[in-house]
């Protein structure tokens, strides 16, 4: 039997309108996948029954040929998105037990769609991790062997702890890994500062985080409200952009979603970019930076000029403040949405003396260290004496990046290319235990985009020395991820598709 | 700008978060460790600059003030730790 997981969603969605296959089928050779690939740990939850039943209901519509655009074909969900009636616990163990009495909008769109639903994919513990190392379910193995690695070993370290299996990224690391081990077609995602974008980077699939406002937020587990926005994680510009069309929209329920109609991102697939103007920022380039990273993103450049943009180097000059400014403005509004866990009408609850000692054992038993120590740093840089000097300057500095690329774009700039990510994957346990701020740095060049509202995009573009997958990034004007989705095309096309692992884990 | 000890327990306390005494010094290099890294931000010049209050521009947006939901306490409920009738069951809050 022909491996029916190898067909990109593009594919399997034009496989079922052809009739050459069912979604029963597809879906069972998912759910096999997913058993074999149960030990990288990026599934928490598997809702075959759901699925199984979902692929039928799909075959019926596809059989009386009312088949809606992503009909029949198996997704992960993320766990910060409501599922009604499905474990829901932005991989916290504050949330026990939560299941929702309702759909997050994002996810009731895709069902709408025809998507069928392959269960809950891990993530860092409330989004807040660039490695899916702060998930109470634990970490989640990349699919792709680390240099020099011999099989043994690591489906050995897989049976164990998973120390130095390589990290899929964080925080959407579950989704990134799945996609890329071909145990969903694709799989839905959210970036606060990075956390579509980096892990796609990581594990050579491809990412988008539209336009602040392009999705709603509804029914998705809020880390930061001004900066999280909902968007896929998968294997191809293409099979991103079907995913996109479904999840956007307008959503009444959402008062920061923007009331604007949804283009057809799969008919910018292959449009041309003749005459597209590519702003390149000197800021980009850091000190030592990653030799390898900053040839890739010379090829970036020469890819995107042989297809006929034109290439002129911009400055913003306010990038260097982008990451500290995030570090304020993230930990202070997870402060305030991380509130809500008390232990009184949902989740977790430890027993107390009285309510204050209720709330305080419960979210003490309830968070891990990471979200311990960014509702902490958030209380401070809001509490009286600091909210000033802290978060009202961050907030200042947010209009100053912001104001960066608006001049850019104002100038002419269609899109901006930089680096994905300042190295290739790392290894489980080997950073951030000593220090907090090494990990944070993995998010330097995606922050500036969530800080300023825009569209970014991670497209895989190239290898390191090592083997491991690199990315390059799109930074776009509001709403315009048409123009991403061109872009990331020519470079996809250019660099030719990720060849993604064969399965050594099972 | 570091913080104390005192001042790691005064916001574990305004964060709702119990903290055991051998985990204060931790917590409090932890945090200094961050507040050293957004320290730089002080040095940037943002005279005349306004905070950002909206990502994108547009206006919060109104509807018709009417009910458009409730009667649905079962569901309210229905993941809570402890109830008694429709309402939620917490330790005693006044003397």
């Amino acid at each position: 039997m022909t491996d029916l997981t190898a067909l990109t969603l593009a594919e399997a969605r034009d496989a079922l309108a052809a009739k050459q296959l069912s979604s029963l089928e597809l879906t069972q050779a998912y759910l096999s996948a997913m058993e074999r690939g149960r030990q990288l740990n990026a599934f928490i939850v598997e809702t075959p029954e759901q699925a199984l039943a979902m692929a039928q209901a799909s075959d019926a519509r596809i059989a009386k040929d009312e088949a809606g655009p992503i009909e029949g074909l198996p997704i992960g969900v993320k766990d910060l998105y409501a599922t009604k009636g499905v474990h829901t616990q932005a991989c916290s163990h504050i949330l026990h037990h939560f299941k929702p009495t309702y759909e997050s909008t994002v996810t009731s769109q895709l069902w709408r769609d025809g998507a069928v639903m392959l269960g809950k994919l891990n993530m860092d513990e409330f989004a807040m991790g660039s490695s899916n190392e702060t998930s109470y379910y634990g970490p989640v193995a990349s699919p792709w062997l680390p240099p020099n690695w011999s099989v043994e070993k690591a489906r050995a370290a897989l049976r164990s702890d998973k120390r130095g299996l390589l990290v899929p990224g964080g925080s959407s690391g579950g989704s990134a890994s799945a996609v890329a081990a071909r145990l969903c077609l694709a799989a839905t995602a959210s970036d606060t500062g990075g956390s579509i974008r980096q892990p796609a980077a990581f594990t050579g699939a491809c990412g988008i985080k539209p336009t602040y406002g392009r999705c709603s937020r509804y029914g998705m587990v809020a880390f930061a409200s001004s900066l999280d926005q909902a968007g896929p994680i998968a294997r191809t510009m293409r099979d991103a952009a079907i995913m996109l069309r479904s999840m956007a929209g307008y959503d009444p329920k959402d008062s920061t979603c923007y009331d604007a109609p949804v283009p057809d991102y799969e008919a910018a697939i292959g449009r041309s970019i003749k005459g597209l103007k590519i702003g390149v920022p000197k800021e980009y380039r850091l000190d030592g930076m990653n030799a390898e990273i900053e040839k890739l993103w010379g090829q970036g450049v020469e890819w995107l000029r042989a297809a006929g943009a034109r290439i002129v180097d911009i400055s913003l000059p306010n990038t260097r403040h982008a990451l500290p400014a995030y570090y304020i403005v993230a930990p202070a509004e997870a402060s305030s949405n991380l509130a809500r866990y008390d232990g009184v009408r949902y989740g977790l609850r430890e027993p107390g003396k009285d309510i204050t000692d209720l709330y305080e054992k419960t979210r003490a038993a309830g968070f891990g260290e990471e979200v311990r120590r960014r509702v902490m740093i958030g209380t401070y840089v809001l509490s009286a004496g600091y909210y000033d000097a802290y978060y009202v300057r961050a907030q200042k500095i947010r209009t100053l990046i912001k104001r960066d690329f608006e001049i850019a774009f104002a100038d002419g700039v269609d899109a901006i290319l930089t680096p994905a990510t300042p190295s290739a994957a790392f290894g489980i346990g080997e950073k951030g235990s000593a220090d907090p701020v090494e990990m944070y740095l993995n998010d330097v060049f995606t922050v500036t985009v969530n800080m300023a509202g825009l569209p970014g995009l991670v497209t895989p573009a190239g290898r390191s020395a090592e083997g491991l997958p690199l990315g390059l990034q799109l930074i776009g004007r509001p709403f315009d991820e048409e123009t991403l989705f061109a872009l990331g095309e020519v470079i996809e096309q250019s660099a030719g598709r990720t060849v993604l692992p064969q399965a050594w884990w099972g | 700008m570091s913080v104390d000890q005192a001042t790691v327990r005064r916001i574990a306390h305004l964060a709702r978060i119990a903290v055991t005494d051998e985990e204060v010094p931790h917590l409090q290099g932890e945090i200094n460790a961050i507040l050293s890294f957004v320290e730089a931000l002080g040095a940037v010049d943002v005279e005349g600059v306004e905070p950002m209050t909206s990502v994108i521009p547009m206006k919060l947006p109104m509807r018709a003030d009417v009910v458009t939901d409730g009667e649905i306490g079962r569901l309210v409920l229905a993941n809570a730790p402890l109830t008694e009738d429709d309402f939620f069951l917490v330790p005693k809050i006044i003397e």
